[in-house]
């Protein structure tokens, strides 16, 4: 079928079959969409079938599966009525609750309209209401008709489906015509006509604010008339403005923000993946990659920076820094969030209930949730740099050269690698023997951190950053001569650690050693001496001399105003360390006898190891502990970076080679500082594998026993094109959730666009296509752009141009008193979109009018003003809280700092969610709180005043003209002599008053009593007062703020 | 000129143009006598079973059956107060003073901050009977002792958290999960708003921002319009509530009709019933600017009554202040009312900090109940009094400071059905677990949405698929306090 027989298919049917009569006054049609509900529904007379799918199983789903359901521990009486096979096999009582065909005999049917409290169905106490008399004659219909289920209509892939109903053979060719189709369709079945195609400028509004999030200038209205409407979707589609609008939608979806939630809220940088998003949409990246990168992309072969930056999706989760935390129990909440945020987000089903059990109504057993959930659980939470392309060519040239370097050291030394060989084995064999310490209380003073020891004996100190720990352990002490402490790398700390600064830096002031001889309780400090590390930086001191930091003398001298630090530097700085001390007198102890060791820092260190020797006189040589770790490895198993590590401490090792070595320390000078980090995945090694369990009732203390990772068997199958066996479990369920044989994936994808354009999903529940979620009014629109999404490479840009070009898209948003009755949130699709725009959408939208908008893609968050009394309100003020000024300032909306405790008032006012958790739809309210934001906040009170000057610069001194521009710059449309009126009437009364002196023109003009404003030659600060005014009026209209 | 007289010409003048919204009885007085804040969505297509079906979500809702209470001031102590010091007294804890807890009692005990196995610490006040019902109290709430025959004091109350943030939302939305309703949207979803000029759900804050932040008084997945709204003492009091600089309310009436009357010819042509509520919107946002500043100014407040509460200057921002601003809130229809006064975190410096606490906010929350009573408001409005968790009986630090503790707590209700002059729930003699009647959070819950007249198995929203409630899928009335 072609797009024009779309408007004569309507008409002949409205021909055929005259619409219901509602006669209303047109003036009155609003009292009805108080007072009616949605007429709309499925009525079924009495000689049809029973529709299962939309008629039977809402009301299983809503009554009665919560005890007869999927769940094992809450099923009743045995009885699953969630399967054909269990209602026609029965429950416990051994008798069927459904015959088919015998509806009087059926259990079911008997139990529903029994009136014995015991009986009765749903019981009594089940807060259910019973089954009302409609429901009650369908299930019986539905039995006598042989009881048959189907599948939920969101679990079977979906398919084109073929358009025979209305007895038209011929296919729709494209997804827009399938749209006008299966809706010419829908109205025609109702007797209901489409509407006229909207206003041609109303029309490229519409397109503008759709496609690229801002209203169309004066020139763009002029072009679209002139270039028509495909051409000018395809111009939208490939602005950079694109991706800066539709990121929007994916960032509630992943939680994004630019804080880590909870009490303390710190800022995090997590900037550059939201630009990952905007570059990902503006370059049209096939949705199924969209994923894949996001849940796995650090495991794709080779994975570039870019890959790893896409991983942060999953880290947007909030972090808890409260003091005294357990942080694997904010970790685990952390895992929910994400698996909450995938199942809103991908799979389109709630899996939170699955936490703690079975899901009721949906095919997800706990089992199965967390199936899916090791999937995610062997990943370490990561912080790397982020480099600029210059900066990473300047790495590379870095490694590069420095293999360069070192292949000349090698061609001079010809017999390098026996020489490195025998260097090695000295150093391993010089080493005393270790015995590391297990502690069996590990804590911190002030009780804000409680670190943990993992069975490498290595302690993990994540959590709140204290400066106090101490470790308590009873090791068999025999005539012990000295300790090492290992400050070592781990990759749940930024960017490897060790350290927990802002770069991952550390410094130690002091370690104390003390002893509690058996059945004392007196701990006896132990004298430290003849400190030695790998390397300390040298001595400087800080905070005007007062304290100290460097050498590691600095570790055992009894002051706590000196540290030992040993930064390495930019590019270096993220390597292990060690320390080695020893005790004035050897220790002879008792078994039994108690070690305490306490730590005192300033930049705290993340992972450390304490061990003790009895070998006379321990040492630590000066050679970087990365090396001295390496050579404690058996040579075949060593990593490349273990041999790089090590070769490089042999070459420094001598002094011959200082010159090839002093090249190298040179190009690392030149090592650059990076733009930025971002917190990503990156999967544990094998030999530190995490091990997933059920957690009773969803508790991160309460494990049960191990989950291997699964897909749930109600799914598709795992793709077996992922490389089983290959590839890492976290890629290949990333491929699942987006294998073209997923039912969900592109309906989902698809329903979230769908809904970003008419305001309501084709599933209104963005978040839930499980079987509470009723068959959509447009299934087969559904299915047919989900079908015809993933034959177009996932392409979003696809799916929107298709959308756009519908006629139902273009269709006039004016309502008849009629519709406004019977479909009052237009869910027909028999008029055009008409919604609220997003919070987002709205403050660049007057920034735009204003003339005043900045555009630059990407970077930093720009933090914008906010109420005093808004700040005052932190738990943690935020002191960086300075807003932008100059053209930064009016930025869009999509780079403004977003901190979680303390949500932007302005956009939550228009229902922008604060990233707490995934939100993949907005609900949109209309409040007084709303009105004010629009009149008052700062920034659009701003655009007002700058809307003004606009005018008063682009138009000559004429009210007409000035007032005809505003309006087409904020409705792209001219103002009718009525209106024209209204406003002049305004402008003519405040003149008057600001001529009178009752006003300050410099006050309302430029928010200062004695500022004069900006103005263009011939104008006057009254002028600009009074257009101030009125830009006010115009930039708060229903129909400026709406998408019409 | 005169202003005031200027603004009631234009509004007549305005009012003859507004003939079609009037005549067809949708009209402003028609809506605003119900409605503050309305949604869009309320005017459109709604699926969810349990959601709004009214055209305005605020509208007034009759409860599911006798309420005993009509409205809600919840004085939120955040940071946990010391029930030891405070409710709880235990002679044998002081007895027992600088010894280590029975093993027994701690098995699976998990403190925060401290090693449980640390010595037992007694509290340093005084307790005495007061009242009729002879309730013991400590000294430093002496005022609270005042009204010891009008509370209800829980000394059974227990959690699960142990961390400040997840127990806050826990204590408010009954989960440690953030992204749930709050107690106070909750109830105004099940209830409506009374208020015609200012929100159904106001929130006032004194000392510092609080561990849960926002989502402490959040809608959750409900509409932002059952948020509590926060009303500010310093700055404006309702968030861009002051008119841009220069306009005065004159103009601001005239910019009004004016973005009334485009609206309404708007309407006209493309006929979107949004459009109507977007008018009523906007002519609320009018009368909040008007109502809350005089809601906000105490200067009508006789001196006796800033006596009362202990007020020495009406423009601090003190709890004092926030105490009789709920009086005249709720006085006002607002029909919850939620003070956080976020100072209660005594890990060290117990006593002195829990001395100053008290003489910040004892006076003014007994001055409160005690005003509600003498106006006759104090029998249909509900006030609690507590925080999100207690504090152990071991001492934390050298020998003034306690942890945070899960196992017992102490809060206080009065008014609005609760059983007045009574103690409910006991601790051991060391203070450390619930011995009789626990109360847990999801109880209390229960139990105040009862009072409500709403059933809190009956009170759900539809989300993912699952019909949410405060009380998740716990809750037990606890008829003991009512």
């Amino acid at each position: 079928m072609k797009q024009t027989d779309f408007l004569s298919l309507l008409t002949t049917t409205a021909a055929g079959r005259p619409t219901q009569a509602v006669a209303i006054a047109g003036t009155l049609f609003f009292v009805f969409c108080w007072t009616c509900s949605v007429i709309v529904a499925h009525e079924v007379d009495a000689s049809s079938s029973v529709d299962f799918e939309r008629q039977i199983r809402p009301i299983l789903a809503e009554k009665c599966l919560a005890c007869h359901g999927v769940d094992e521990v809450t099923r009743e009486a045995g009885l699953r009525l969630d399967s054909q096979e269990g209602a026609f096999r029965g429950g416990d009582s051994g008798l069927p609750a459904v015959i088919p065909g015998n509806p009087d005999t059926s259990l079911l049917l008997q139990r529903v309209l029994s009136d014995d409290d015991g009986e009765q169905m749903p019981p009594p106490h089940s807060n259910l209401d019973r089954l009302t008399k409609p429901e009650v004659e369908l299930l019986r219909k539905w039995i006598d008709s042989g009881a048959q289920y189907t599948q939920h209509w969101a679990f079977i892939q979906p398919t084109k489906s073929l358009v025979g109903s209305t007895g038209q053979s011929e296919s729709p060719v494209n997804a827009a015509d399938a749209i006008d189709f299966f809706v010419a369709q829908k109205l025609a079945s109702l007797g209901l006509v489409g509407s006229a195609k909207a206003d041609i400028r109303q029309l490229c509004r519409r397109l503008y604010l759709d496609v690229i999030g801002l209203p169309p200038s004066l020139a763009e209205l002029a072009e679209f008339e002139k270039e028509g409407y495909s051409q000018t979707v395809e111009k939208l589609l490939g602005s950079e403005r694109f991706g800066e609008k539709w990121a929007r939608p994916w960032l509630d979806a992943a939680r994004y923000s630019d804080t880590n939630g909870y009490e303390k809220d710190l800022r995090r940088d997590q900037w550059i993946w939201r630009d990952w998003v905007i570059a990902a949409f503006n370059s049209d990246m096939p949705y199924d990659q969209f994923i894949i990168q996001q849940i796995a992309g650090d495991l794709l072969p080779n994975a570039t920076q870019e890959q790893i930056i896409a991983t942060g999706m999953l880290r947007n989760s909030m972090i808890n820094e409260e003091g005294a935390i357990v942080p694997e129990e904010f970790r685990m909440v952390e895992m929910f969030d994400r698996m909450d945020c995938i199942g809103k987000a991908v799979l389109g089903i709630t899996t939170q209930c699955a936490q703690c059990h079975t899901h009721k109504f949906d095919p997800l057993t706990q089992e199965e949730y967390y199936g899916m959930f090791a999937y995610l659980n062997n990943s370490y939470e990561a912080q790397s740099w982020v480099y600029s392309e210059d900066q990473l060519a300047t790495i590379n040239e870095i490694h590069h050269k420095r293999s360069e370097i070192e292949e000349q050291i090698q061609q001079s030394q010809p017999a390098w690698q026996t020489e490195l060989e025998s260097w090695i084995n000295n150093l391993s064999e010089s080493q005393p023997e270790w015995q590391p310490i297990r502690f069996d209380d590990l804590n911190s003073v002030s009780g804000l951190n409680h670190p943990v020891q993992q069975s490498d004996l290595a302690i993990l100190m994540l959590g709140h950053r204290s400066d106090d720990v101490y470790f308590i352990g009873q090791p068999e002490i025999k005539a012990i001569t000295g300790m090492r402490l290992e400050v070592l790398c781990h990759d749940d700390l930024p960017f490897s650690g060790p350290g927990r600064s802002d770069v991952g830096s550390w410094n130690i002031r002091e370690v104390e050693v003390s002893i509690q001889a058996p059945e004392s309780s007196q701990w006896q400090e132990l004298t430290l001496c003849n400190p030695t590390a790998d390397f300390s930086e040298a001595e400087t001191s800080y905070e005007e001399g007062k304290k100290k930091k460097g050498p590691v003398e600095f570790l055992v001298d009894g002051k706590d105003d000196t540290a030992w630090q040993s930064d390495r530097g930019v590019g270096c700085r993220n390597s292990p360390s060690v320390a080695v001390f020893q005790f004035e007198s050897p220790l002879q102890a008792s078994s039994g006898t108690k070690l305490k060791v306490v730590m005192r820092m300033t930049d705290m260190v993340g992972c450390c190891r304490l061990s003790l020797t009895s070998s006379p006189d321990p040492r630590s040589p000066a050679i970087s502990y990365a090396a001295q770790l390496a050579s404690m490895v058996s040579a075949h198993d060593r990593t490349p970076e273990q041999r790089a590590d090590l070769f490089a401490a042999w070459r420094k090792s001598i002094p011959e080679l200082n010159q090839y070595n002093e090249r190298i320390d040179q190009l690392y000078s030149r090592f650059p500082t990076a733009r930025t980090s971002v917190l990503h995945l990156k999967e544990r090694q094998p030999q530190s594998r995490r091990e997933t369990h059920l957690l009773n009732r969803g508790e991160w203390s309460r494990p049960l026993h191990p989950i291997q990772v699964s897909v749930p068997a109600a799914w598709h199958p795992l793709p077996t094109n992922a490389g089983a066996g290959e590839e890492a479990p976290r890629l290949q369920f990333a491929r699942w959730l987006v294998d073209r044989k997923s039912p969900l994936a592109a309906r989902v994808a698809v329903n979230r666009v769908w809904q970003s354009i008419f305001g309501t999903g084709l599933v209104e529940t963005s978040e839930d296509f499980g079987t509470r979620t009723a068959v959509p009014e447009y299934r087969e629109i559904l299915d047919w752009l989900a079908v015809d999404f993933m034959e177009h490479e996932w392409s979003t840009k696809h799916l929107i141009r298709q959308i756009v070009s519908s006629r139902t898209y273009q269709q006039s948003p004016a309502a008849d008193a009629q519709m406004i009755t019977i479909d009052p949130g237009n869910r027909l699709l028999q008029r055009g979109p008409r919604v609220r725009v997003d919070a987002e959408v709205m403050r660049d939208m007057v920034m735009s009018i204003a003339g005043v908008i900045h555009h630059e893609l990407g970077g930093p968050s720009v933090i914008p003003p906010v109420p005093q009394n808004v700040l005052d309100y932190n738990y943690t003020y935020p002191s960086y809280w300075t807003p932008a000024t100059g053209t930064q300032r009016y930025r869009r909306t999509i780079y403004g700092f977003r901190k979680r405790s303390m949500p932007d008032p302005a956009m939550s006012s228009f229902d922008a969610p604060n990233g707490d958790f995934a939100c993949v739809r907005r609900i949109r309210s209309n409040t007084p709180l709303a009105a004010l934001t629009g009149l008052n906040e700062t920034v659009f009170v701003e655009a007002a005043q700058g809307l003004a000057l606009r005018l008063l610069r682009e138009c000559s001194n004429n009210d007409r003209q000035r007032i005809d521009l505003a309006f087409e710059l904020c409705m792209a449309r001219l103002p009718t002599d009525e209106e024209r009126a209204v406003v002049l009437e305004l402008l003519n009364s405040q003149r008057k008053r600001v001529a009178d002196g009752w006003l300050n023109a410099r006050e309302i003009a430029t928010g200062l009593a004695d500022k004069l404003p900006e103005l263009p030659d011939g104008s006057t600060p009254q002028d600009a007062a009074v257009w101030t005014m009125l830009a006010r009026v115009l930039l708060n209209l229903d129909e400026t703020i709406c998408k019409n | 000129m005169n202003i005031q007289k200027e603004i009631q010409q234009a509004r007549a003048g305005y009012l003859k143009r507004r003939w079609f919204l009037r005549d067809c009885g949708v009209g402003l007085a028609g809506i605003a006598a119900t409605s503050l804040l309305m949604s869009d969505k309320s005017l459109g297509w709604t699926t969810e079973p349990n959601g709004p079906t009214a055209s305005n979500p605020l509208a007034p809702k009759l409860p599911h059956f006798q309420p005993k209470a009509r409205r809600v001031i919840y004085m939120f102590q955040a940071g946990a107060p010391s029930q030891l010091e405070l409710f709880d007294y235990k002679p044998e804890l002081k007895s027992r003073d600088g010894q280590l807890p029975p093993a027994s009692l701690l098995e699976g005990y998990r403190a925060a901050f401290i090693d449980p196995n640390s010595a037992l610490l007694g509290g340093k006040f005084k307790f005495a009977r007061h009242g009729e019902c002879g309730m013991e109290l400590s000294e430093v709430l002496p005022q609270t002792a005042s009204i010891a025959d009008q509370i209800c004091l829980i000394k059974s109350l227990h959690t699960e958290a142990v961390n400040h943030a997840p127990a806050q939302i826990m204590m408010n939305t009954g989960s440690q999960q953030f992204g749930r309703p709050s107690f106070g949207a909750w109830t105004l979803y099940g209830l409506g708003s009374e208020s015609s000029d200012l929100p159904g759900y106001v929130v006032l804050t004194s000392a510092k921002g609080t561990s849960g932040g926002a989502s402490n008084y959040g809608a959750g997945f409900l509409p932002t319009t059952y948020s509590g709204v926060p009303f500010r003492s310093k700055g404006d009091p309702v968030l861009y509530l002051s008119n841009p600089a220069g306009i005065d309310q004159l103009a601001q009436r005239e910019t009004l009709d004016t973005i009334t009357r485009l609206n309404e010819l708007s309407m006209q042509v493309i006929g979107d019933p949004q459009t109507a509520a977007r008018i009523q919107s906007y002519e609320m946002a009018y009368r909040l600017q008007t109502s809350a500043p005089e809601l906000m100014d105490l200067a009508s407040e006789p001196a006796s009554i800033l006596e009362l509460y202990g007020i020495k200057d009406p423009k601090e921002a003190t709890y004092a202040r926030n105490c009789l601003m709920a009086r005249r809130l709720i006085e006002r229809g607002v029909r919850f009312v939620q003070l956080f006064h976020e100072a209660w975190d005594q890990h060290s410096n117990l006593n002195a900090g829990v001395k100053q606490n008290a003489a910040d906010t004892d006076r003014a929350s007994a001055a409160l109940v005690k005003d509600l009573s003498q106006r006759g408001l104090l029998e249909d409005t509900l006030v609690i009094w507590g925080g999100e968790f207690g504090r152990t009986p071991m001492v934390q630090g050298g020998n003034d400071g306690r942890d945070h503790h899960n196992r017992s707590y102490s809060v206080w209700l009065a008014g609005g059905g609760t059983k007045a002059g009574s103690v409910y729930g006991q601790t051991d003699e060391l203070g450390f677990n619930v011995v009789d009647q626990p109360v847990h959070v999801h109880d209390l819950n229960a139990t105040l949405l009862h009072l409500l007249g709403l059933n809190h198995l009956k009170l759900t929203y539809r989300f993912q698929g699952r019909d949410y409630r405060l009380t998740d899928i716990h809750g037990e009335l606890v008829q003991g306090i009512m």
